[in-house]
């Protein structure tokens, strides 16, 4: 399994076809407290960059984009009781959405982890 | 959460202003952003907060014990007549408020607004008698607009003066009394909307039992050179821990007050906007006031939107610009919304048709293609909690 992320800070895990996003603890961090998340229906065709689910902080509501192009296979149905699954466990439990893969070459323009850690610090 | 400070006076300001506690706010982990013209604390974090930090912890505080806000981006302004006389100068205020200030005693507070010609709200401020002279309190992103509409408009012999030497801290919640009495004894026997002049550490100190999250609590000028130690010495109490502004947004919803620049704008007036107590009853009908005409007018026909609480039904907030259906037909928008920790759903304010105003009315939010479901509800969301004496 190989985790890329992007510079709008979101992560991706590619096993085999398909694939696993969801958003940073640096991007949480930023959001503060999730209240709700809007995970896009099984299904839905997502262009990479586009937009592809909503979440909710107290304060506003932000884009989360997909990594890649592809089908959504499953959304999280755990959000849907505990938004808040995203503050205590970004890049684990609190997944956003799993994935086909439309264009494996697509993954070669985003960050390994070291190189987003860097991105991250120069922020 | 932003505040239009589009039409502030770039003129009037002065350059890169820095709030008095701006440097304090970092000390303890704040995170800034702009508001007003100046950096502020939205949110605090760090191991050494007792709340932990992020806005529904901050809120949540404040709610159970109580919060340290900074808003000295706030405009605190004097009113002054003639050696000090309080009839010139109370008559001056009434030409631009709509609230009865002559029969306001000393110490006594009110809640007011200032109104265009055309009825429109121009912004809502405090004002107090501290004689030998009035005061008030403006929004920050205002106070510019405020300080030359009301200059143009005072006669000659009444001076206007900008405290911008004062730092304003707000300190709100359950605990607030007993916490201020410990530090500054004698500030516990002011009831709601009182105010007096009082003494720290060799500081005049001039503190309001008031404030905008519905909690009992203070508002506390304090000379910009004695805040720090000031914010040292409540934080030192361990029921007092800072709050932002991300907090005191939710705080304020909750107790149904409304943010000018969102539910409150030149487009909005009293009637719509639901805020007939600053209007006194003789001064409804003696006028004497700027807007008076279109405002009595509103008064005697209706308006055609009022300001209204929506409850929203599911989890997910219904935020400000939203619009408002009932079916097909839209009749109405949002002007501000967002999830109430306290109650744990979303909750907002909107203006919709007056037909569509009545408590309990089933009504639905357009929100990224969906209809969310609301229901009209009285405000405050959450019941106030004001001393107001043993």
């Amino acid at each position: 399994m190989a985790r890329y992320y992007t510079d709008e800070h979101e992560w991706i895990d590619v096993e085999g076809d398909t694939a696993t996003v969801g958003i940073t603890d640096y991007a949480q961090e930023q959001l503060g407290d999730i209240v709700f998340v809007e995970t896009p229906e099984v299904g839905t065709m997502v262009d990479k960059g586009g937009d592809a689910a909503v979440v909710e902080s107290v304060k506003a509501a932000s884009d989360v984009y997909a990594p890649i192009s592809g089908e959504v296979v499953e959304g999280n149905a755990a959000l849907e009781e505990d938004p808040a699954l995203v503050n205590t466990s970004p890049e684990e439990n609190g997944w956003f959405f799993k994935m086909t893969i439309g264009d494996k070459d697509e993954l070669d323009g985003l960050m390994d982890a070291k190189a987003y850690e860097a991105f991250v610090a120069g922020l | 959460m932003s505040e239009d400070i589009s039409d502030t006076h770039p003129d009037d300001m002065p350059e890169k202003p820095v709030l008095p506690l701006d440097a304090w706010h970092r000390k303890m982990g704040a995170r800034m952003v702009e508001f007003a013209g100046y950096q502020m604390p939205i949110q605090y974090a760090g191991e050494h907060l007792l709340h932990g930090g992020g806005i529904v912890a901050e809120h949540n505080w404040t709610r159970e014990h109580a919060g340290l806000f900074d808003v000295s981006h706030m405009g605190q302004l004097g009113v002054e007549g003639p050696d000090g006389d309080m009839q010139a100068a109370a008559d001056a205020l009434e030409a631009l408020l709509p609230g009865d200030i002559s029969s306001l005693s000393e110490g006594k507070m009110r809640y007011s607004l200032l109104i265009d010609e055309d009825g429109g709200i121009l912004d809502d401020l405090i004002v107090t008698n501290a004689g030998p002279r009035y005061t008030m309190v403006v929004n920050g992103a205002c106070k510019w607009d405020d300080i030359a509409h009301i200059r143009e408009h005072l006669p000659d012999d009444i001076t206007l003066t900008h405290y911008d030497d004062y730092a304003l801290l707000a300190l709100q919640g359950p605990k607030a009394g007993a916490v201020l009495e410990e530090l500054v004894p004698g500030t516990g026997k002011l009831v709601f909307m009182t105010a007096g002049l009082f003494e720290w550490n060799g500081a005049h100190i001039w503190v309001s039992r008031s404030g905008y999250t519905g909690e009992d609590g203070f508002e506390i000028s304090v000379p910009a050179d004695k805040v720090e130690e000031f914010a040292d010495a409540l934080v030192a109490n361990e029921h007092v821990q800072p709050v932002g502004l991300g907090a005191r947004d939710s705080l304020r919803l909750e107790a149904g007050l409304p943010l000018y620049g969102h539910d409150l704008t030149t487009e909005t007036d009293p009637v719509s906007a639901r805020l007939l107590f600053a209007l006194t009853k003789s001064r409804r009908e003696s006028g004497g006031w700027m807007g008076h005409a279109p405002v009595a007018e509103k008064l005697a026909n209706g308006t055609q939107t009022k300001r209204v609480g929506l409850k929203v039904e599911g989890r997910m907030p219904a935020r400000e610009g939203a619009l408002v259906f009932d079916g097909d037909k839209e009749i109405g928008r949002v002007t501000s919304g967002g999830f109430s920790p306290t109650l744990g759903h979303p909750i907002a304010m909107a203006y919709v048709a007056s037909d569509y105003a009545k408590t309990d009315t089933a009504l639905q939010i357009e929100v990224r293609g969906k209809r969310l479901d609301a229901v009209v509800t009285p405000m405050p969301f959450v019941p106030q909690n004001y001393y107001r004496g043993e």
